[in-house]
């Protein structure tokens, strides 16, 4: 699966890397200057991200986790698991670490599932330093409202999808 | 060259606060795994967590250059045009997809979301748009939840997400037509 991914991943970059060279060799420096840029920024973030998490699963106590948003957990589960991801702040690494580090340590699928959709649709903390500036407020707030009911459903479909 | 002006990207450090507090998490959690299980414990998760790091570099980097490249050769005026207030359904879908292609971090994604909106494109659109983008956008995926969750937890997560970009669309035009109707009638 991982391989399949890898494959199909670099056979895209190279038909995008073809189309940007087709149109001229300054457009195919670019977007590999730029990509390359990026990869580098991320390198850090990432490295303390993906280490760190296998610490902090590590150290979470189990007997915590389970109780409150395990796979027994169920609807209010996943009601606090969305609750906490509204409340998180801090860039992607922060979200993403803590959902993985809680499935390691015993929280269910569905609630983990709940809590990153939750945290990536409406964390507070982003709606108001990227959103609203640069946004309409009213189409803001009308994006948020409408977003409340996604995490439970996205998390209903687990439950009835099941875990691969 | 259909798209002069790539958007301009904010200056990204290696380095920043929440780096900081998941460098002070990680390092107070590791430092608890040392003294409580031992020395033993502490490397073998080292170990395993270095490796799968390696492991994914290589789809991380793909998925810079990904990015970086749609971000030059996506002609963005043509967008508009395909999400406007009389797209109906098939408009949601569009910019849904868009959503989905659309890569770069919110400092990208918003400014573009407040175009369609100049220029055209109506709220169930743009809505649709940034839900699609937050939940099934690729680059997101792959750069930074791939390397957590790993490609099969995150590949259900998506499935899972598919027709919420569409539901959150038809909500905001539901909610905007009865905000529209009692502005009507209490006039």
């Amino acid at each position: 699966m991982t391989l399949v991914i890898s494959v199909l991943l670099w056979l895209v970059v190279g038909v995008l890397a073809f189309i940007a060279a087709m149109r001229g060799r300054v457009l195919l420096n670019d977007g590999a200057r730029a990509g390359a840029m990026e990869f580098i920024l991320l390198l850090p973030r990432i490295g303390v991200g993906v280490i760190g998490s296998g610490f902090v699963a590590e150290a979470l106590p189990n007997e915590w986790i389970a109780p409150w948003v395990g796979p027994e957990s169920g609807f209010f589960g996943v009601f606090i698991a969305t609750l906490g991801g509204a409340l998180t702040p801090g860039g992607p690494v922060v979200g993403f670490s803590i959902g993985a580090a809680a499935l390691k340590s015993g929280a269910g699928a569905p609630q983990v599932i709940a809590y990153s959709t939750a945290w990536a649709l409406y964390a507070i903390h982003r709606l108001l330093i990227w959103e609203v500036p640069m946004m309409p407020a009213r189409v803001v707030w009308l994006r948020a409202m409408v977003s409340l009911p996604l995490p439970f459903m996205a998390a209903a479909l687990a439950i009835l999808l099941g875990r691969p | 060259m259909t798209n002069p002006a790539p958007p301009r990207r904010r200056r990204r450090r290696a380095f920043d606060w929440s780096t900081a507090i998941i460098a002070v998490l990680a390092f107070a959690a590791a430092a608890t795994v040392y003294v409580r299980d031992g020395r033993e414990h502490f490397f073998a998760i080292l170990h395993s967590d270095v490796t799968l790091f390696a492991e994914m570099l290589p789809k991380v980097l793909a998925g810079c250059l990904i990015g970086a490249f749609v971000t030059l050769l996506l002609p963005r005026e043509m967008v508009a045009r395909w999400v406007g207030h009389e797209s109906g359904f098939i408009g949601l879908l569009i910019a849904a997809f868009f959503g989905f292609l659309l890569p770069g971090g919110p400092i990208t994604i918003y400014p573009v979301a407040g175009a369609f909106l100049v220029m055209g494109a109506d709220a169930g659109a743009v809505v649709a748009f940034i839900v699609s983008w937050t939940l099934i956008g690729y680059t997101r995926a792959l750069v930074w939840e791939l390397p957590f969750f790993g490609s099969d937890f995150v590949i259900w997560r998506i499935i899972e997400a598919l027709p919420l970009p569409i539901i959150a669309g038809l909500l905001a035009r539901i909610v905007v037509r009865a905000g529209f109707e009692y502005r009507e009638s209490i006039k």
